[in-house]
């Protein structure tokens, strides 16, 4: 946009669906309520590891209320995964279960009270094997396999990556640090539950509404699960009760919740408990590390060998991914001119790890952050002094091929510094009291898709009408973050209107453009920048019917107070409504794509995708305990 | 088997045939269609299921309905009045103290409870009146603004 002031951007405005929010109207997707809606439960494992040698419906079948029953072989035999390379899930396992909650069996039923209790009568008879519970225990123990695929047994993932010579970095350093790190693995707990409605229509189309923050990839993964065409089904994000990664992959209630549609011809919607969500998990994984660094007198970091082993739990998921983040974003806080990589993902007996905030970048952050406190006492140095000298080149390529654009990470770290006291304060607490410092950065919107392609990570259409209505349709999810806000933000902006005049509606799969999804911190950047353009056509074509109304020249007319006028003369315009007219009855339909992809900045080496962005936020934080 | 429950709910007579064992929370939900209200835990652990019984919070997913008869209940939707929001509403709105929303109702009653009973907390008292209401978005920050802007403007506009 070129303009020197903004009216909507910068000012601090409430959400467009704030006002919703605070009366109750928000529908989540537990809210939805439809005619003849039945209730799902899902029949989870007790065991954390054995085979399952045979499971009898019949009672379930026989309670009066139950509507369907399901066990896996109802579904195809296809097992998927969000990941194209660990296609190791099944909605409900057939022949093994590999955690405690893993789904077996699922009903439909009048309410959910008949639905778990007819889950009661389903008879699962389960032979135990042994559980794997910890990285250790799953690596001692390579003759019992929890899966059969992965690098070796019960190693899922195991990568290596080299950039340039450690040793030699090593050896020109004046202290050489090895340290070891344990980073406990944590959960997402979004307060909002689970939850799924899935309507099967007469005509053989599908609809899920769910509380996913990215209904493409479980549109994608449905028509795989289902073995229905992609084009029949319709995934709808209802508002999102908090996410941070933990819904981001299908998850079983929502393919039972389509399955058990078809089969009962009603609407079935199935949240979980509580308890069930901590069994979906996807959380942060726990990982050990050992990191060694070589540092100069100064400071400066002559090079790094990182290590890390994941305890991914029983799935695969986003797990290869996180695997090579776990080494990836070390290079683009602090100069790593040397850098090695060794990660290993584990498999153990226990629900999932996956891409929850941060995806394996916030444990070795935590590592290698103490580790430069370490040294930095050790050689004597201001632990804030030593990280600002060291900091990050802008526009230069990391050992590790990322493309560190601008880079805020100093301007951070100094006003931290001088916000907190650090000066004063350091070495001069109490007893028992203390002053840190540590900085961070994440991506801004990963570089790559899920699945490699070339067309766009967002889409955008802004549509116009004689009535003066903006309509922005696109596949980004709200999931508290506020994008629906910052797309009517934007928009507002470029057409010279309040937020109050556009409507947002987001996510689903049959309207709106297709976008990733919210994940990685992704949607500001790549949805907003195809909403600008989209907007930016839209008020091309307006500013080419006002111009020819006021017998004047499009690029002499600006946008803005909800009007169309000439620069510098407000009064020879039109209004708003009245300039779309305008262009509706010089070019007809004003509905206007914009769509987004990253500059393609991968390495040249495999896992060379993960960690590119097109920029990266910075942060510092200084806390007193 | 089911029950006659008359329930007195945001200033209304509602009667409703449910059985007795379900809880406030899932009476208000699934009988009444009262959705604003939400579930979190459905243990009494996170206070996002919080409505006023008599005025004061309660944990809707503990509390049976049958025990609530003849009490005025207060859910989210009975907090603006004629189409007017509550100051609580408005603040919250105003300053971002609602990101995805779904703790929001349950904090937002608990919040008008203590305001009924100390119409100027300081930032401890609301502190303390919101301890047991979960947030996993807004590190409750703007919560804490929002209550004492809502409670600046309740007194300004009773002097």
């Amino acid at each position: 946009m070129k303009k020197d002031r903004f009216s909507v951007i910068g000012q601090s405005l409430p959400k467009i669906d704030a006002w919703a929010k605070v009366v109750g109207e928000t529908k989540f997707a537990d809210d939805l309520l439809m005619s003849r809606m039945a209730h799902g439960k899902l029949l989870r494992s007790p065991h954390p590891h054995a085979l399952i040698k045979r499971i009898d419906t019949t009672r379930a079948r026989a309670l009066p209320g139950v509507y369907a029953v399901i066990t896996g072989q109802d579904l195809p035999r296809v097992k998927f995964g969000i990941l194209p390379v660990s296609q190791d899930e099944e909605a409900l396992c057939v022949e093994k279960v590999r955690m405690v909650g893993d789904a077996v069996a699922a009903v439909a039923a009048v309410d959910e009270e008949t639905a778990e209790r007819a889950t009661l009568l389903i008879e699962v008879e389960y032979e135990p094997l042994r559980p794997l519970m910890s990285i250790e225990d799953s690596l001692a123990h390579p003759e019992v396999r929890i899966h059969e695929y992965g690098d070796r047994p019960n190693v899922h993932k195991a990568v290596a990556l080299q950039f340039g010579d450690v040793e030699a970095a090593f050896a020109s350093a004046d202290l050489v640090r090895e340290d070891v790190f344990f980073f406990e693995g944590n959960t997402h707990l979004p307060m909002e539950q689970h939850s799924a409605v899935a309507q099967w229509g007469a005509d053989g189309k599908l609809t899920l509404w769910s509380s996913t923050q990215t209904p493409h990839y479980v549109h994608r993964l449905l028509a795989k699960i289902l073995d229905v065409p992609q084009a029949h089904i319709r995934v709808v994000a209802a508002p999102v009760g908090g996410g941070f990664g933990g819904k981001l992959d299908p998850f079983a209630h929502e393919i039972a919740a389509c399955k058990l549609s078809q089969l009962s011809g009603r609407p079935v919607k199935i949240t979980l408990t509580r308890e069930e969500v901590f069994y979906v998990h996807r959380g942060r994984h726990p990982v050990l590390m050992w990191i060694k660094t070589g540092f100069r007198k100064d400071g400066a970091i002559t090079g790094m060998h990182f290590r890390s082993w994941l305890d991914g739990g029983a799935y695969g998921s986003y797990g290869v991914a996180s695997t090579f983040y776990t080494g990836a974003l070390q290079t683009v806080t602090y100069q790593i001119p040397v850098y090695k990589f060794e990660g290993a993902r584990v498999f153990t007996n226990k629900p999932p790890c996956g891409p929850k905030r941060g995806h394996g970048t916030p444990q070795p952050r935590f590592a290698m952050e103490c580790q430069i406190d370490k040294a930095a006492e050790q050689l004597g140095l201001d632990p804030a002094d030593m990280r600002r000298r060291n900091l990050a080149e802008p526009f230069v390529k990391t050992a590790n091929h990322l493309t560190v654009t601008t880079i805020g990470l100093g301007e951070c770290i100094d006003r931290v510094v001088e916000a907190s006291g650090w000066r004063q304060k350091r070495g001069a607490l109490p007893p028992g009291k203390g002053i840190g410092i540590a900085c961070s950065s994440y991506l801004t919107g990963a570089g790559t898709a899920i699945y490699w392609n070339d067309m766009p990570h967002s889409g955008v259409v802004v549509r116009a009408d004689r009535s003066g209505l903006v309509a922005v349709l696109c596949g980004a999810t709200d999931i508290g973050q506020g994008s629906d806000s910052i797309l009517a933000y934007l928009v507002a902006e470029v057409l010279g209107i309040e937020p109050k005049d556009i409507r947002v509606h987001p996510a689903d799969t049959d309207l709106t453009p297709v976008d990733l999804g919210s994940y990685s911190s992704r949607v500001t950047l790549m949805a907003g920048n195809a909403a600008i353009q989209a907007a930016e056509r839209l008020r091309g074509k307006i500013f080419d019917a006002v111009a020819r109304k006021l017998e004047t020249t499009p690029d002499r007319l600006v946008a803005s107070d909800r009007r169309v006028f000439v620069d510098g003369d407000p009064d020879r315009g039109v209004d708003f409504a009245q300039a779309v007219v305008l262009a509706e009855s010089m070019f007809g339909v004003l509905a206007f794509p914009g769509s987004y992809a990253p500059p393609k900045r991968a390495g040249k080496y495999k896992g060379g995708g993960v960690g590119p962005s097109p920029c990266y936020s910075y942060s510092a934080c200084v806390v007193e305990v | 088997m089911k029950t006659l429950l008359a329930l007195r709910i945001n200033g209304e007579d509602r009667d409703v045939l449910a059985a007795p064992h379900k809880t406030l929370l899932e009476v208000l939900r699934e009988d009444l269609n009262l959705t604003g209200t939400k579930h979190g835990c459905e243990l009494g652990e996170c206070g996002t299921c919080t409505v006023l019984v008599d005025g004061l919070p309660v944990l809707s997913c503990l509390a049976l309905p049958i025990e609530c008869q003849g009490r005025e209940i207060r859910t989210v939707e009975g907090m603006a009045q004629g189409g007017e929001l509550h100051p609580l509403q408005q603040a919250f709105a105003e300053l971002g103290a609602a990101q995805c929303g779904y703790c929001t109702p349950g904090i937002l009653l608990t919040a008008e409870a203590l305001l009924e009973e100390v119409p100027t907390p300081t930032r401890d008292e609301i502190k303390q009146a919101l301890a047991g209401n979960l947030c996993r978005c807004t590190g409750y920050t703007k919560i804490l603004d929002a209550v004492e802007l809502a409670a600046l403007r309740i007194k300004g506009a009773r002097t």
